[in-house]
C-alpha cells in the first residue's frame, strides 16, 4: 500500500505543482467575490457622498450619471439644513436615544441584579414570565400601545416616544447571565463587611460588568437611532420628528421640488453619527451582536 | 518506511504587529528514523515538537531542509499524498458522524484506481476496528464514548488507509492514569503488529521511555540527543537530557575535579579512575551526531576543573564510613524501597532524593546521613556548555 | 432554610423564639426587597407589554370598534373574516411571502460562501469584516433612499443601474414605479443587503470556532475542499445555520421600514404592501383609525410566523447534526 515507492520523482512534482495552482487560482476566485461584496456594500455609501456634494444643477443635468465630480460642493448640506428642520430632527433623535438608553440601563441592571443575585419569593416564576416575553413580536403590542399613548393624550411629546421604548427583555437576560459570572464569594464577602445590596451592585457588580454594559448601551444607541415605527404611528408634527421619519417626510414633500443632492446630505448627515460609533466601537458592537443580538 | 530529516528549519513569522521577531520552532534537525520503529518525539511544552510532526506530516512547509520517506523526496509534497495516519491530541473525530463513518472517512477520499467499493471499505474498516478491539462500538458517536475508545477509534481511522507513517500528537495526554498506562501498551502492541514506521510526541518521558524504541529529546527546537531509551538515561549527552529523564529526577550538584578526585563541596566523593571504569556493558550510544554525545573525552588525572555532578536517586549507597554526608531531613517509606531526603550544601535543588532498597535502615532521628556513590550513576557535567564530560 | 431558622442565635431560653421572629422579618424584607428591584421592569412591562397583548386579543374580536367615538357592535370573528377578504391583505400577504421565500434561503447561501471565503484568507481580512458589517449600523430608511436613487428611472434620468444595464446591453426598467416583479428584486435585493451583516457574523464566528483539527485530520486523508465542505464544515455550523433560518423567516415576514423606505408610505397604491405594513395602515394615516382590523391582521401574522417557526425547529431537529 505504500503510495509513495510506487509514485516517480516526476509524478510527485507534477502534484506539487499541480496543488500550488490549484491554490492561487481559488485564492484568486475567493479575493474576488469577497472584494465584489465589498463593493455592493460600499457603492451606496460612495454614491450618497458623492451626489451629496454634486450641485443641484450639475446633478440634475446628468441623464447619464457620473462617477465623480469636479466641483464638489457644500452647498446641499447648507440646503439640508436650512430648508428642512434637520438640525431638529437630530436633536430630537439625539435627546430620544440618551433618555431611552439611560432610563433602559437603569430598569434593566435593577431587574438583572434582582434575578442575578437576590433570592426572593416567585423569583423563578417572574423569571420564566419575562423570558416568555422575550418571544412577544413588537407587531402585536403596537396597536394597542398606540391607542394607549393616543388616550393619554402624549402623541408627539418625548414621554410618548420614549416611554413604550425603554424596555429590552434580551438585555435583562444578558445582563443577569454576565451578574451571575461574578463568584458569590464576593457577595458573601461584602456582607461580612455589612455592604448593602445597592451599595454592592453599584459599587462592585456594575464596575465588573462594564464591558457588557457598554455592548447594551451601544446596541440601543443603534436601535434608538434608526427607530421608524413607532415614532412614525406616534408623532405627526414635524417638531417631534426623528431622523428617520425626517428622511420619510424629506422623501415625501422634500425640498419643495426633486432635490436628490440635498436629499443625499441629508442622509450622509444622519448616518455619519453611527458610522462613527462603529468604527470606534468595532469589536464592542460585533461581539455584542454576535452574542445574540438581532437587529431592532 | 524509513524517515530521513535533512537540516529541517521552521521559522514562525513574529506576532503582533511592533516586534516581528521570527520565532524558529524548530532548527537544524537532521536525523534518520529506521523503517519499522516506534519513536518517542520528547521535550518540554512550546519545545518544537509538535511543529516536527507538522512538518512530517505536511500539514506545514519547512522554512529550510529536506524531508525524506524512504527514497524519496516528499518535502513539498501536500499531506494528502504522503499516506501518513496522523492522532491528534483531542482526537479530532467527527461528532456528527458514528464510529464507522469516522473510520471510513478516508477511504471514501479515495480516487480513481485506489477507490474501493463500499463492501471493500467496511471490510477495511472493521479490520482496523478489530486491531484497537472497538468493533462493538461502530454505531455509536463519538460523544458517547470514554475517552480511552475516542482514543482507539482516532487510531483506527488513522490506520484505515494503511499509511506508511503512522503520527500521534500527545495520544495520551488525555487520558487518565490508568488508562494511560493500559493505552501505551495498546499503542506498542499495534505498532508491533503493523510494523509500521511511527512517531509520537509527548512531554511525559516516562511514556517515551517505555514503549519507544528510540526517542528523540529536544529542547527549544534543537535536538539534544537521539537513541535508545536506557542508553540516553544512562549516557546522557547533556544536564538538560540528564534532569529531564527520571523519575525522581537526578540530582545535581557543584563539584569539582581535583587532584584525580572528584569533589563536592570539600569531601572527596570518587576517584576519577573510578569513574572512568568501563560500565554498563555495551555502550554503543547511537545518538548519531546531536551534539555533546559521543565526544566525552577521557579525563587525565590532572585535570582540574569545576563541573556540574549528577548523581541518580538509585546511586546512592547509605553506608557508614562513606565519603559523601549529608543532612538528613526524612525518610518516605515506600514498601518496595525507600525514598531518603536529605539536604547537601552543593546542592542545586533544596532537597536531595536518593532511593535504597528496604533492606537498608536508616534512622530518621539521626540528623545525618553518609552515602557511598555508585560510579556508574554519577555523571559529570561541563560548567559552560553544560555538555557531558564523562 | 428550615436548618438556619433553628440556629439559636442567642443563648439565652427566649433567644431562639426571638431568632426566628428576626428571621422572618428578613425573610419577609428579602422578599419585598427583591420585587421592589424588579418593580420599574413589571411596571414597563405591564404596561407596554402584557396588558397589550391581552388587549389585542380582545381588540380582535370586537367588531365595528372606531376609535374615535370607543363603540363597539359585538362580538365575533367578523374582523378576521374582513381582513382575510381584503384585497389588501391578500395582496400584502403575496408580497410577504414571496420576500421570505426569496431573500431567506439566498441570502443564507451567499453568506455561507462569504463566511468560507472569509474565513479561508488572512490578508485584507479585518478590513472585509469591518466593510460587510456597515449596513448593520445605517438607518434603514437613509439608505432605501439612496436604494431609490439608484434603480429609480426618472424623465431626467435613467439611474445608475439603468446605465448599467444599457451597458450591457438590456433594456431600462423603471424598479420603483415600474412593474412587479422589477420592484420585487428591488426589495429582495435591497432586504438581502440589510439582513447580510448579521448573518454573515454570526457565521465567520461559527466557522472560525471549528476545531483545526479536523481540518488537519481531513487533508491528512486527502479529503478534496468540497468534501470537507460538505461533510465538515456544514454539519458542524449546522446549529448556527438552522438559528439563522429560523430568526430570517421571522425577520422577513415583519418585514416593512425597508419596504417603507423603497416605495414610500402609501404601499397599497404601489402594490407593495407588507402584512406589517397592512396593520400600521389599518391603524394610522389616511386609511387609518381600524385598530379591530388592525389587530386581527396581526394576530394572523402572529399565527403564521409561529407555525413556520414551529416546522422550522421540527425540520431542524432532524437535519441539524448535534
Amino acid at each position: 500500500m505504500n503510495l509513495q515507492s510506487k509514485q516517480t520523482a516526476r509524478s510527485y512534482a507534477q502534484i506539487e505543482k499541480g496543488t500550488l495552482m490549484k491554490n492561487q487560482v481559488l485564492r484568486s476566485v475567493t479575493y474576488f467575490f469577497l472584494g465584489l461584496w465589498a463593493l455592493i456594500v460600499l457603492f451606496p455609501f460612495y454614491w450618497m457622498v458623492l451626489t451629496s456634494v454634486k450641485s443641484y444643477g450639475a446633478y440634475n443635468s446628468e441623464y447619464i450619471p457620473r462617477f465623480f465630480t469636479l466641483s464638489p460642493t457644500l452647498e446641499n448640506y447648507k440646503e439640508a439644513f436650512t430648508a428642512v428642520p434637520l438640525g431638529k430632527y437630530l436633536l430630537n433623535t439625539t435627546l430620544f436615544t440618551l433618555c431611552t438608553t439611560a432610563l433602559m440601563l437603569v430598569v434593566v441592571t435593577l431587574a438583572a441584579f434582582a434575578f442575578a443575585r437576590l433570592q426572593f419569593m416567585g423569583k423563578q416564576i417572574a423569571f420564566v414570565g419575562f423570558l416568555s416575553l422575550m418571544m412577544i413580536p413588537n407587531e402585536l403590542v403596537i396597536i394597542t400601545n398606540f391607542v394607549t399613548i393616543t388616550n393619554l393624550d402624549m402623541r408627539n411629546t418625548f414621554q410618548g416616544l420614549i416611554l413604550p421604548s425603554v424596555m429590552s427583555v434580551f438585555y435583562i437576560y444578558l445582563l443577569k447571565e454576565n451578574f451571575e459570572q461574578i463568584p458569590d464569594s464576593l457577595y458573601r464577602a461584602a456582607k461580612v463587611d455589612g455592604t448593602s445590596d445597592f451599595k454592592y451592585l453599584i459599587k462592585v457588580m456594575i464596575p465588573i460588568s462594564k464591558p457588557t454594559l457598554v455592548t447594551i448601551t451601544i446596541l440601543k444607541v443603534i436601535e434608538c437611532w434608526n427607530s421608524y415605527v413607532w415614532p412614525r404611528l406616534i408623532t405627526d408634527d414635524q417638531a417631534c420628528f426623528l431622523v428617520s421619519n425626517g428622511i420619510q417626510e424629506i422623501r415625501e414633500n422634500g425640498f419643495g421640488r426633486e432635490n436628490v443632492p440635498a436629499m443625499m446630505a441629508a442622509v450622509v448627515v444622519i448616518s455619519v453619527p453611527l458610522i462613527i460609533l462603529f468604527l470606534a466601537f468595532r469589536r464592542k458592537i460585533m461581539d455584542g451582536v454576535s452574542r445574540g443580538g438581532t437587529k431592532g | 518506511m524509513k524517515i530521513v530529516l535533512q537540516n529541517l528549519t521552521k521559522k514562525f513569522p513574529g506576532r503582533g504587529r511592533k516586534k516581528r521577531e521570527e520565532v524558529v520552532a524548530v532548527k537544524d534537525f537532521t536525523f534518520e528514523i529506521p523503517d519499522g520503529t516506534l519513536v518517542g518525539l520528547l521535550g518540554p511544552s512550546g519545545c518544537g515538537k509538535s511543529t516536527v510532526l507538522n512538518l512530517i506530516s505536511g500539514l506545514e512547509q519547512p522554512t529550510e531542509g529536506k524531508i525524506f520517506f524512504g527514497e524519496d523526496d516528499v518535502t513539498d509534497l501536500p499531506a494528502e499524498h504522503r499516506g501518513i495516519g496522523l492522532v491528534f491530541q483531542n482526537y479530532a473525530l467527527y461528532p456528527h458522524l458514528n464510529v464507522k463513518q469516522n473510520i471510513t472517512f478516508p477511504l471514501e477520499n479515495l480516487k480513481g484506481n485506489d477507490k474501493l467499493t463500499k463492501a471493500q471499505m467496511n471490510e477495511r474498516a472493521y479490520e482496523a476496528a478489530r486491531l484497537v478491539q472497538i468493533e462493538d462500538l461502530m454505531e455509536r458517536k463519538p460523544g458517547e464514548l470514554s475517552g480511552g475508545q475516542q482514543q482507539r477509534v482516532a487510531i483506527a481511522r488513522a490506520l484505515v488507509k494503511n499509511p506508511s507513517v503512522l503520527l500521534l500528537d500527545e495520544p495520551l495526554s488525555n487520558l487518565d492514569a490508568r488508562l494511560r498506562l493500559q493505552t501505551r501498551e495498546e499503542i506498542r502492541r499495534i505498532q508491533r503488529e503493523t510494523k509500521i514506521t511511527t512517531i509520537f510526541v509527548t512531554h511525559d518521558q516516562e511514556e517515551a521511555m517505555s514503549i519507544s524504541d528510540l526517542i528523540i529529546v529536544m529542547k527549544d527546537g534543537v535536538v539534544q540527543q537521539i537513541g535508545r531509551p536506557q542508553d540516553v538515561y544512562d549516557n546522557p549527552a547533556n544536564l538538560f537530557v540528564a534532569k529531564f529523564l527520571g523519575t525522581p529526577p537526578i540530582n545535581v550538584f557543584h563539584g569539582r575535579l581535583l587532584d584525580g578526585q572528584l569533589c563536592i563541596g570539600e569531601e572527596a566523593v570518587l576517584s576519577v579512575r573510578e569513574l572512568q571504569a568501563p560500565s554498563f556493558g555495551d555502550v554503543s550510544s547511537s545518538a548519531g551526531n546531536a551534539s555533546g554525545a559521543g565526544n566525552s573525552e577521557v579525563l587525565s588525572d590532572a585535570a582540574r576543573q569545576d563541573v556540574y555532578v549528577g548523581i541518580r536517586p538509585e546511586g546512592f549507597i547509605v553506608q557508614e564510613d562513606g565519603p559523601f554526608s549529608c543532612t538528613l531531613k526524612g525518610v518516605e517509606v515506600m514498601g518496595r524501597d525507600i525514598s531518603v531526603l536529605s539536604y547537601n550544601n552543593a546542592s542545586l535543588n533544596p532537597t536531595v532524593r536518593s532511593i535504597i532498597g528496604a533492606q537498608y535502615h536508616v534512622d530518621a532521628g539521626s540528623g545525618a546521613v553518609r552515602f557511598a556513590l555508585n560510579p556508574r550513576k554519577v555523571l559529570l557535567f561541563a560548567k559552560d556548555t553544560e555538555t557531558r564530560i564523562k | 432554610m428550615s436548618l438556619a431558622l433553628y440556629q439559636p442565635e442567642v443563648s439565652v431560653c427566649f433567644g431562639r423564639q426571638m431568632g426566628i421572629n428576626m428571621k422572618r422579618k428578613k425573610q419577609l424584607n428579602n422578599n419585598m426587597n427583591g420585587w421592589l428591584y424588579l418593580l420599574p421592569a413589571l411596571l414597563f412591562l405591564g404596561v407596554f407589554m402584557v396588558y397589550p397583548l391581552i388587549d389585542v386579543f380582545v381588540y380582535s374580536f370586537e367588531e365595528g370598534y372606531h376609535s374615535a367615538s370607543q363603540t363597539y357592535f359585538g362580538t365575533g370573528l367578523y374582523n378576521y373574516s374582513y381582513v382575510l377578504h381584503d384585497p389588501y391583505f391578500l395582496q400584502a400577504l403575496k408580497n410577504t411571502f414571496l420576500l421570505v421565500m426569496i431573500t431567506v434561503p439566498l441570502s443564507t447561501v451567499i453568506a455561507i460562501a462569504i463566511s468560507v471565503g472569509l474565513n479561508s484568507i488572512r490578508a485584507l481580512r479585518d478590513l472585509f469584516q469591518t466593510v460587510y458589517f456597515l449596513p448593520y449600523v445605517t438607518n434603514t430608511l437613509a439608505v432605501g433612499l439612496v436604494f431609490m436613487i439608484l434603480f429609480q428611472k426618472t424623465p431626467y434620468s435613467d439611474g445608475f443601474i439603468n446605465l448599467m444595464i444599457r451597458f450591457f446591453g438590456g433594456t431600462s426598467v423603471d424598479f420603483i414605479e415600474g412593474p412587479y416583479w422589477a420592484k420585487m428584486f428591488v426589495l429582495c435585493f435591497y432586504t438581502i443587503w440589510v439582513v447580510m451583516p448579521f448573518k454573515i457574523l454570526i457565521l465567520t464566528s461559527a466557522l472560525a470556532s471549528v476545531n483545526r483539527d479536523y481540518y488537519k485530520a481531513a487533508r491528512v486523508d486527502g479529503t478534496s475542499r468540497w468534501r470537507i465542505f460538505i461533510k465538515i464544515t456544514l454539519p458542524m455550523i449546522s446549529p448556527m445555520i438552522s438559528y439563522l433560518v429560523i430568526t430570517g423567516f421571522i425577520g422577513a415576514f415583519k418585514a416593512y421600514s425597508d419596504v417603507v423606505a423603497l416605495f414610500g408610505t402609501n404601499l397599497n397604491a404601489a402594490g407593495m404592501n407588507t402584512i406589517v405594513g397592512y396593520v400600521y395602515d389599518m391603524l394610522y394615516g389616511d386609511s387609518g383609525g381600524y385598530p379591530s382590523y388592525a389587530s386581527a391582521a396581526a394576530i394572523l401574522l402572529f399565527i403564521i410566523v409561529l407555525t413556520i417557526t414551529c416546522i422550522n425547529l421540527l425540520s431542524s431537529r432532524k437535519h441539524v447534526h448535534y
